[in-house]
């Protein structure tokens, strides 16, 4: 199948390149627009902006803080407390999970497999006036650590689902080797499983620190107003004004300066999330 | 292996997700409006109202309609650029990540993104007037006939990377001399795939499948923030309607009661398909 570079395959190639080419244009319109005035996106919404224009971006970090009860700035300490600390949460408590479920052949093993995976149907809605309740009788409304508790229940399924797949591919010698030694488990996770299964904790970064910084629904119902917002929460608030009167620049400044750390931390890791992908299949 | 490793972990997604979610759907056989002091235990009524009421009729339609187009156009195009780009391609790899870029992109801000494109002054608009097909320009959020595939589109263009990758994934894990020891039997391109290929792909398609079943099931963020269940009522889907029944309209038992339909659906719709697709798997191996 590792042929020459035939005709064919230049041919493949360019088909390839020009429909990459097609599905990027609405990210190269988000970037140019964000960088010209109202009437210049109006008139030539495709051309390259030849004297950008970064009046945009400063109405978005300076009237982002404005229209909210806390500045663009403070939303995103907000945001990064909120997914750290809630991704934090998800790898520990969710590798040492799955690593019982894993590893332990009793039913009830599979019992709890099965009991967290009930977890990736249940849609959010159901459940959000019961945790609103609770988190209120906790005190914790308005508070990031709410948020970092809701979102903890709310993404372990889909933690202990991929490290419970990825562990049970690990061979068993490596910890009965290291049990029979007289090491405890707790060590015998931290030293040799969890190194092992470094991949996977990769994609668990990814995958959940993607889904918790882009989360919307969550924060807004228990941050709203309360000073504490997330970046789209914060961002939610300001840009209807500007939609309504299409002044799409600013929109999508706003959009590129909360969305530049993911795109960051995509191109950083994006080697590990693959590698995570073949492994969870393969496990 | 000690039991305890489990309870952090089943303490918060025990007390976070699976009771509240318990507790919501005990409010589905009553009629309680979220704050009332106690709820009123009315039995079925909730699930008699959905059988008369046409809003929850279309919004079932929609999610079954928006669900089937987009597990099945997105899937179609993650395989079929993860076969055009698994050999020879130079650029391969600056193609798939561009293709997956998209995905790690709020669906929030997608949507705003979207709506620019879709507006009557939009760039789609522009286009096609560029082009000289005027006749073809519309307002694509408006039209009831077309809405609802506009919002599927740019929940295949966010996400058909996502499914490339793992096609991508499951395809470097058969082994390059099955296609070749075949090549000697005299089995042509479309045998290899047929043969090979799509059966030994199966793992990467029942996540695929799964992945893009359930999440197109639930969908929500995109179609509140495009077109917030309309025109008319011609996007509400079961999510949205729950959503609005139990927060703007007040009526919280009987959001839960659509609520616990979408996930029996979404649970049958997953148990269903990955026990088939595991005896598939199964009999392959």
């Amino acid at each position: 199948m590792n042929g020459r570079y035939t005709a064919a395959t230049f041919g493949r190639e360019l088909v390839c390149v020009a429909f990459v080419a097609a599905m990027m244009l609405p990210l190269y319109l988000l970037v140019v627009l964000s960088l010209k005035r109202p009437d210049q996106a109006a008139s030539a919404p495709f051309s390259l902006p030849l004297h950008p224009d970064t009046a945009n971006f400063k109405t978005a970090w300076t009237g982002g803080g404005a229209y909210g009860s806390t500045s663009l700035g403070g939303a995103f300490i907000n945001s990064l407390i909120i997914t750290a600390g809630t991704v934090a949460v998800l790898v520990v408590g969710g590798s040492l999970a799955g690593y019982v479920l894993a590893r332990r052949q009793a039913k009830l093993a599979w019992g709890l497999y099965l009991l967290f995976l009930l977890g990736l149907i249940f849609p959010l809605q159901a459940a959000l006036i019961p945790v609103y309740v609770l988190i209120n009788h906790l005190g914790l409304v308005g508070s990031p650590l709410g948020v970092v508790l809701v979102d903890s229940g709310l993404f372990l399924p889909l933690t202990v689902f991929l490290y419970a797949g990825f562990i049970r591919a690990v061979p068993r010698d490596y910890d009965e080797a290291a049990i029979t030694d007289g090491a405890g488990h707790l060590r015998v996770f931290w030293q040799i499983i969890f190194p092992l299964v470094r991949p996977v904790t990769a994609t668990v970064i990814i995958l959940n620190t993607v889904a918790i910084w882009n989360d919307f629904f969550t924060p807004l119902v228990f941050l709203g107003g309360s000073g504490h917002e997330t970046l789209p929460v914060q961002i939610y608030a300001f840009v209807g004004q500007y939609t309504s009167t299409t002044q799409w620049g600013v929109v999508f400044a706003s959009v590129l300066l909360a969305t530049a750390p993911m795109i960051a931390l995509f191109f950083a890791m994006q080697r590990y999330l693959v590698r995570g992908f073949a492994g969870g299949i393969r496990g | 292996m000690p039991w305890v490793f489990v309870l952090p972990a089943l303490g918060l997604y025990g007390v976070f997700l699976l009771y509240p979610t318990g507790a919501g759907f005990f409010y589905a056989f009553t009629n309680w409006d979220g704050f009332a002091a106690s709820p009123h235990l009315t039995g079925l009524a909730n699930f008699r109202h959905m059988l008369n009421d046409p809003v929850a009729k279309g919004a079932l339609e929609h999610t079954f309609l928006l669900a089937a187009a987009i597990v099945i156009v997105q899937n179609a195009f993650g395989l079929t650029l993860a076969l055009a780009l698994q050999h020879g391609v130079k650029t391969r790899s600056i193609l798939r990540s561009l293709l997956l870029l998209p995905a790690c992109l709020s669906p929030f801000m997608v949507a705003l993104l979207w709506q620019y494109l879709y507006s009557p002054t939009g760039v789609i608009n522009q286009l096609l007037g560029d082009i000289g097909l005027h006749s073809l320009e519309r307002a694509w959020l408006g039209d009831i006939n077309l809405v609802l595939w506009a919002i599927a589109a740019t929940v295949v263009w966010q996400f058909l990377g996502y499914s490339m990758i793992i096609f991508t994934a499951g395809l470097r894990g058969i082994p390059e001399e099955l296609y070749a020891a075949s090549a000697v039997d005299g089995a042509g391109r479309w045998r290899q795939f047929k043969d090979i290929t799509f059966p030994l792909l199966a793992p990467a398609l029942t996540v695929n499948l799964t992945l893009s079943l359930i999440g197109s099931l639930k969908l929500f963020d995109q179609v509140i923030a495009m077109t917030n269940g309309g025109p008319g009522y011609s996007t509400e889907t079961l999510a949205t309607q729950m959503y609005k029944q139990a927060f703007i309209y007040g009526n919280f038992g009987y959001g839960t009661a659509l609520a616990l339909v979408l996930t029996v659906i979404v649970a049958a719709a997953a148990i269903i398909q990955v026990s088939v697709l595991r005896r598939r798997e199964l009999a392959r191996t």
